[in-house]
């Protein structure tokens, strides 16, 4: 009941920042569009498969949700810069009602992002089918993960550092490493091997096989390292944040 | 009967003490302010009593019950109004409110009982970050209140506020007294005589003088309570340097 009441005010917290509207939702819809403009605008043999909407949708989704990642910690940090935590600490909710209180209004707003860009996407020529909802549901451990990466941000980091860190660096490594702005074989080698010990192309892979219906071995090794990503992610976002908690 | 005591309540960072063996004894619907200066203890002792903090030796009972052992029981019946206003900057005065009853399991008509008892009507809609300094103070006091707290510790609760604030929030405070123990400290020595029943004085961590106002005045032959305490501190702070 606690972790209920305190997922429904972190809910509220979050939506009711124009920010977090305007950057979560809007960045990534303006990306796409002038993504899908300038694919539009070039010559037809000079156009880029990586651009077309059902490649590039994968990638928009996941790189929205480093923003989510960013409210997620920015919410949590200013709750610990604040007197505000403290306050709650000495109330008698128990760790586990923090971490569902944190963990769990951002699943619906991962999700309802996700359901936006794709829908834009459909008004842009993507199929509505049930590839396009299975490979909304595919990224859905890739949005578990970025949640709980905020959340050990948010532990660790105070709200300046957390601006630098899921700000700048974080949506950077998505969209460098993701292979949604430009094909990581252009680079190829240790870059394109490096790029995939990560999760964010993988994430964008599992997206876009999703899309074409592919399901068979490669889906299920990207999807498994998504994955266990998100569970090693997770588990050092609870340790983490219990510590702090006993620290603070 | 006690609603706080202490029995050689220590806390230690490394070589620096910041309790020091600290027998502390506050009666149920007292009003007891802890005085000090910078550094003397004060949040630290209140953060060991609230439980956010393990003491390194001796014992606290709040209500009753450990600190320690029976953390969750203390946490249930005990509230904490921090120095910095601690409110959810995007709800508003109402939520906040509700929010705070519903995490102490307490009744919807608790939320509506405590904004007309400390005339927050008018701002009920607000957003709590839209609020003055002032408004936001009380509406922490308001939070604090809500939980109808056994003991309620209230730190520098008039911190920055214009002087009919202050003294509006006096009268509150003053009106929970029999019914909730108070702990109160606070850096304004007139706050502290003009509302307090008892008043200890921390300096170094340790409790180095208890009493009314008028009884430390009396102890230390001085005029006035201030001059009391800076006698009372400026005496150990003498002491210790020897």
């Amino acid at each position: 009941m606690r972790s209920k009441i305190f997922s429904v005010r972190n809910f509220k917290e979050i939506l009711r920042d124009p920010v977090n509207i305007s950057l979560g939702l809007a960045f990534p819809l303006i990306i796409l569009l002038l993504l899908w403009f300038i694919n539009r605008n070039i010559p037809a043999q000079a156009r880029m498969e990586l651009y077309q909407v059902e490649n590039l949708i994968p990638g928009i989704a996941v790189f929205g949700y480093s923003f989510i990642c960013l409210f997620s910690a920015t919410l949590i940090s200013k709750d610990r810069s604040t007197a505000f935590l403290a306050r709650l600490y000495a109330s008698p909710m128990r760790p586990r009602d923090y971490i569902f209180g944190y963990t769990a209004p951002m699943l619906p707003v991962a999700f309802a992002q996700t359901i936006i860009c794709y829908a834009a996407a459909v008004l842009l020529g993507l199929k509505l089918n049930g590839f396009a909802l299975l490979s909304v549901a595919a990224q859905l451990p890739t949005a578990a993960m970025f949640i709980f990466l905020g959340l050990l941000a948010g532990s660790l980091f105070n709200d300046k550092q957390v601006g630098g860190i899921c700000g700048a660096l974080l949506t950077n490594l998505c969209g460098w490493l993701s292979g949604t702005w430009f094909d990581l074989s252009l680079i190829g080698g240790a870059f394109k091997k490096a790029a995939y010990c990560l999760p964010f192309a993988n994430a964008v892979d599992v997206g876009r096989l999703a899309l074409y219906g592919s399901f068979g071995a490669e889906f299920r090794q990207k999807l498994s390292v998504v994955c266990a990503y998100a569970l090693v992610i997770g588990a050092l976002s609870v340790f983490s944040f219990r510590c702090k908690m006993k620290a603070q | 009967m006690l609603a706080i005591q202490t029995k050689a309540l220590t806390k230690s960072y490394g070589d620096i003490c910041a309790v020091s063996a600290l027998d502390l004894e506050v009666r149920q619907g007292e009003l007891y302010s802890l005085l000090g200066v910078n550094g003397a203890g004060k949040s630290t002792t209140i953060r060991l009593l609230c439980g956010l903090l393990d003491p390194t030796s001796g014992s606290a009972e709040v209500c009753g019950h450990d600190v320690v052992s029976k953390r969750q029981t203390v946490k249930e019946r005990i509230n904490l109004s921090p120095q910095e206003t601690a409110i959810a900057p995007n709800l508003t005065v109402e939520e906040n409110i509700a929010f705070f009853a519903g995490i102490y399991g307490k009744e919807k008509s608790c939320v509506q009982n405590i904004i007309e008892k400390l005339h927050l009507g008018e701002i009920v809609k607000q957003k709590a970050k839209t609020l003055s300094g002032g408004w936001q103070r009380r509406l922490s006091i308001a939070i604090a209140l809500v939980t109808e707290p056994e003991v309620l510790f209230l730190d520098e609760p008039t911190l920055g506020l214009d002087v009919l604030a202050r003294r509006e929030l006096w009268s509150l405070i003053r009106s929970l007294k029999g019914k909730t123990t108070v702990i109160l400290t606070t850096h304004y020595l007139e706050e502290a005589e003009a509302l307090s029943d008892r008043i200890g004085i921390l300096s170094a961590g340790k409790l180095i003088a208890v009493g009314t106002a008028d009884e430390l005045i009396a102890q230390t032959g001085t005029a006035s309570f201030e001059d009391a305490f800076v006698t009372l501190c400026t005496k150990e702070a003498d002491d210790n340097a020897q």
